[in-house]
């Protein structure tokens, strides 16, 4: 096969993610779906005034503690961008949780960070309007609260809704369990999170797997997200991500 | 000082609203120990908004160490499979709230209006646009249902049954049941009725620390515990 998306590593995967972009980054809950190992590369890489557009502002060391998961210790999710400082604005559907670090409620708060906060059902809209060409949505969630602000409301069949307009991203980082050379890919338990829609609405998307397999090596019926939305891939070694 | 129940009282009360074939989201915090309270032979199904239909019981560590940590909920806890279980991800996971497909979400409250308004995603704490929304919005204004499992009053007293609530809204008239530490209301067309007090309170007692004028209804109750 003349085609491979398979890049050799995470550092040369990012390396075209420049100062001010904007990325999408999966992953909210446990280790499934969280793209460690892209993370750390960009971590490493230093890129500046990122927007980034995920699920939580927060990161879930306590969480990842408090159960046990691996890597608990060292625990890495898009929190540590927002850490480090690189990151300029937030999109995200829950800001941040009383007791879990909240380095993004100082940031923003001190007028550092801009915060756009959606709530999951209004995020996923707009992502999926952007995915999928649309020029936007209109939806039934936020009616009388601050989601309304700004937005468009229209009565349709005697039902208020609002106007969500498309959101896409220069980039995503995304975890799957395994991928075939194409970028074709399959996910693990609940990791799909926001995989599938982030492939779908950022112009480029490398995922990070666990296990790439040769063409064929995945059954056509159980692609999740096919490889038309992944433009790289990346393997995860063994030593640094089990 | 009068006894109140405890959150694993409040859970218990709570989840025996859920009826035989509901697929039914719990919130974070005392909703989620609803799961403890379904006897043996009652089937619920339940829904977790990162793409988890009909998980079963909390896993410990080791049993989620040998699972490769493969399921989590919403909160994070690793929890263990049950027959039948589906796995999907959160675009899914949210158009079976938007669409009405969940017949119950069991909540928490930070304030609940007399109309039903429930408030219930920033702590008063937070500015400006801080605070958790997350899946509060798409599940209070879009599932067949909405019980709210709260304290009657906030630490301080004040109480958390309001005329109109000061804290930003989650949604608007979206309430149908709440229970408290001290009392079950249903939430009606033409305002709240007080249905069941906790074991040792008046109806008159549960109205002292309710900002809102309770109907009582004429089947009041003391809750069955």
């Amino acid at each position: 096969m003349s085609v491979n998306k398979v890049v050799p590593s995470f550092d040369e995967a990012i390396a075209d993610i420049r100062d001010g972009a904007s990325i999408m980054v999966s992953g909210a809950q446990g280790p499934l779906g969280v793209p460690r190992n892209l993370l750390l590369a960009l971590r490493r890489k230093g890129t500046r005034n990122l927007t980034l557009i995920t699920a939580t502002g927060y990161r879930s060391v306590s969480a990842a503690k408090f159960y046990g998961f691996p890597h608990a210790e060292d625990w890495v999710d898009h929190g540590i961008l927002i850490d480090n400082r690189q990151v300029r604005k937030v999109v995200c559907a829950m800001a941040y949780v009383p007791g879990r670090d909240s380095v993004l409620q100082k940031q923003y708060e001190a007028g550092e960070v801009e915060l756009e906060h959606l709530g999951h059902g209004p995020f996923l809209l707009r992502m999926w309007a952007g995915a999928a060409g649309l020029g936007g949505i209109y939806q039934p969630v936020g009616i009388g609260t601050i989601l309304e602000e700004g937005k468009e409301k229209r009565v349709i069949n005697g039902r208020e809704y609002l106007l969500e307009m498309p959101l896409t991203a220069d980039f995503a980082l995304i975890g799957a369990d395994k991928a075939d050379c194409l970028g074709n890919l399959v996910y693990k338990g609940t990791g799909r999170q926001y995989g599938p829609i982030m492939a779908k609405a950022a112009r480029v998307t490398i995922a990070e797997v666990d296990e790439v397999v040769v063409p064929g090596g995945l059954a056509p019926e159980s692609i999740v997200t096919p490889g038309i939305y992944v433009r790289r891939v990346v393997k995860a070694q063994p030593e640094v991500h089990k | 000082m009068k006894e109140r129940l405890d959150e694993q009282t409040m859970a218990l009360r709570v989840a025996r609203e859920l009826q035989e074939g509901w697929y039914v989201n719990l919130g974070f915090g005392i909703p989620a120990l609803c799961t403890n309270f379904i006897p043996e032979g009652k089937t619920v199904f339940f829904f977790a908004e990162n793409g988890l239909l009909g998980f079963g019981r909390n896993a410990d560590s080791d049993e989620a160490e040998l699972l490769g940590w493969r399921y989590v909920d919403a909160a994070a806890r690793p929890v263990l499979p049950a027959p039948a279980m589906a796995v999907f991800d959160y675009a899914e996971a949210f158009d079976m709230i938007r669409g009405g497909h969940i017949d119950c979400t069991v909540l928490g409250g930070l304030q609940v209006s007399e109309k039903g308004d429930l408030a219930n995603w920033r702590l008063p704490v937070y500015k400006g646009k801080g605070g958790t929304i997350g899946g509060a919005m798409d599940l209070a204004a879009c599932c067949k249902r909405v019980f709210i499992v709260m304290t009657h009053t906030e630490k301080s007293g004040k109480p958390k049954i309001v005329r109109e609530c000061t804290y930003p809204l989650t949604a608007k008239r979206c309430v149908n049941l709440i229970v408290t530490d001290i009392a079950v209301i249903r939430v009606t067309s033409h305002g709240l009725s007080l249905e069941e007090t906790a074991p040792g309170w008046t109806a008159a007692e549960v109205q002292e620390l309710t900002e809102v004028t309770l109907e009582v209804s004429p089947n009041l109750k003391t809750m069955a515990l």
